[in-house]
């Protein structure tokens, strides 16, 4: 079982150079992965030589983000998309995969704020990102309100597209204070639910609505 | 599904993703949104060895209108076309098809260029930048080049983008006066590909004749379509009923749909028939309001 506790691993940290690092312009010459841009021999000589980007992968690398409010740093592979690294890695499993390619919107988390699915990001691609999953939408204890609402309107059955459903729900919520019913529809309009549970998830998301203005 | 194991850099410039495109060849491939790369590659439908990363470089975002062209950076996510103001005052078209490619998580990542670059006739963009006669740039070390839309896509997954290249941005011509667009596609679910797709461009003089007709088909034909024989029934007419239904006429028997899930292929030429009416009505209604 990988997990974030491989950060404290000295060893492992000498194999790669985060992107984060890179990009903070360190010189970096002694990590192993970095790429040799043969290329660059092709310039005309007067241009100065394009630095050199750290290639990461196929084995494990370091990788940051926050998640929740918390920085996480994983070791990873570049293959390794957001939701199996929250799920597998960091053990959020509040993100459901469902269809794993990008068809049903169960594993919608919010990146930089904004709804997307993590089945089709990669994590690698997540560096330096702030990531927010349901575990991540109650605050002190006390769920979101459309958490609330949902309870309350009874907006699920099976329940495995819950928190994908509440994610872009809350999401909406986060933009749009004041949505029509068709501003809720479209921003479930990925949100597969199999049971059927869209009127009632309506509902509940209006109802927050109503309930955060207050 | 995981994908098989690949290199992974993102290159802060250009220039080191040139150098890194020279030193892999066709083993590398630019990953932008993903949104069509990665589930292929879970598929194994592709299995590139080496990730390039384009997110990171600056420039390749935009939305502006600069030297008579509207310029689309190649790193544009659909979603930043639907809130855009230039594009919602004077380009409704992109906000016809931006609320139909997939669904809004989809759009919060996917990006105008790839969408065009994945060469897949069965996405929107291509069949919209036929109807408003878009140049693709596209930059390697050695420098810049333009290609018309219409030299753009050689095949199925296959473009005018050379494995040392990248697409980076689009250039649609300013429409003149009186100039209507609008695009829309018949799909099963939200996030399908289009059974068909109909984009159009209409400009007119004066007197109402038609001066100018762009008229992209979206998943009827193996490449991106544009329906020649229905532009010229257009240009140098009035728009009556006859004219559009002319024009609709020759889309329905100019493409080559192929029957599968989403219907036969007469179904089809029926769907496309009925848009390219639609579209051309609604692009009239839209030049002259």
């Amino acid at each position: 079982m990988k997990n974030d506790s491989k950060e404290r691993s000295p060893e492992k940290k000498k194999q790669g150079v985060s992107r984060r690092a890179f990009l903070r312009g360190a010189g970096m010459t002694t990590a192993g992965t970095v790429a040799l841009a043969s290329g660059m021999l092709s310039f005309k000589a007067a241009e100065p030589a394009p630095p050199k980007t750290a290639v990461l992968g196929p084995g494990e690398t370091e990788v940051r983000f926050v998640v929740n409010g918390q920085q996480r740093t994983l070791w990873i592979e570049p293959r390794t998309t957001l939701a199996d690294a929250l799920r597998e890695h960091l053990h959020l499993t509040g993100t459901k995969v469902v269809c794993d390619r990008g068809s049903c919107s169960a594993c919608t988390v919010w990146l930089d704020g904004k709804p997307v699915n993590s089945c089709m990001t990669l994590a690698v691609d997540v560096e330096g990102g702030e990531v927010t999953t349901v575990e991540g939408l109650a605050k002190n204890g006390e769920l979101h309100p459309v958490q609330e609402a949902f309870i309350e309107h009874d907006a699920s059955m099976c329940g495995y597209c819950t928190p994908g459903m509440v994610m872009s729900c809350a999401g909406l919520l986060e933009r749009n204070p004041n949505p029509t019913l068709d501003d809720v529809k479209l921003a479930t309009s990925g949100n597969l639910c199999r049971c059927g549970t869209y009127p009632k998830v309506f509902d509940a998301t209006l109802a927050a609505a109503k309930k955060m203005k207050k | 599904m995981i994908p098989a194991p690949f290199d992974y850099a993102a290159p802060g410039s250009l220039e080191e993703a040139f150098s890194l495109l020279e030193q892999h060849g066709d083993e590398a491939k630019i990953l932008a949104g993903g949104h069509s790369l990665i589930p292929m590659m879970k598929l194994r439908f592709a299995s590139p060895e080496f990730l390039i990363d384009i997110n990171n470089i600056p420039g390749l975002s935009h939305i502006k209108e600069e030297d008579g062209y509207l310029k689309i950076g190649a790193l544009t996510r659909e979603a930043e076309l639907e809130t855009s103001e230039v594009i919602r005052a004077k380009y409704p078209i992109f906000l016809d098809a931006t609320k139909l490619i997939a669904d809004p998580q989809v759009r919060n990542m996917g990006t105008v260029g790839g969408n065009i670059a994945h060469g897949d006739a069965a996405n929107d963009h291509p069949a919209v930048m036929m109807a408003l006669r878009a140049e693709v740039v596209i930059s390697s070390a050695e420098g810049q080049r333009t290609v018309p839309i219409d030299e753009f896509f050689y095949g199925f997954y296959m473009t005018a983008v050379q494995p040392n290249e990248i697409l980076t941005e689009i250039r649609i011509p300013v429409p003149g006066p009186r100039t209507g667009n609008a695009y829309h596609k018949l799909e099963r679910k939200v996030g399908d590909y289009a059974t068909a797709g109909v984009a159009v461009q209409l400009s007119l003089d004066e007197n109402g004749v038609c001066t100018y007709a762009g008229i992209g088909l979206t998943n009827v034909n193996p490449v991106p379509m544009r329906a020649a024989r229905s532009e010229e029934a257009l240009v140098g007419h009035k728009l009556d009923a006859e004219r559009i239904e002319l024009a609709g006429q020759y889309a329905s028997e100019d493409c080559n749909p192929s029957s599968d899930l989403r219907g036969d292929e007469d179904y089809k030429r029926a769907v496309v028939k009925a848009l390219t009416k639609r579209m051309i009505n609604k692009a009239i209604e839209r030049a002259t309001s």
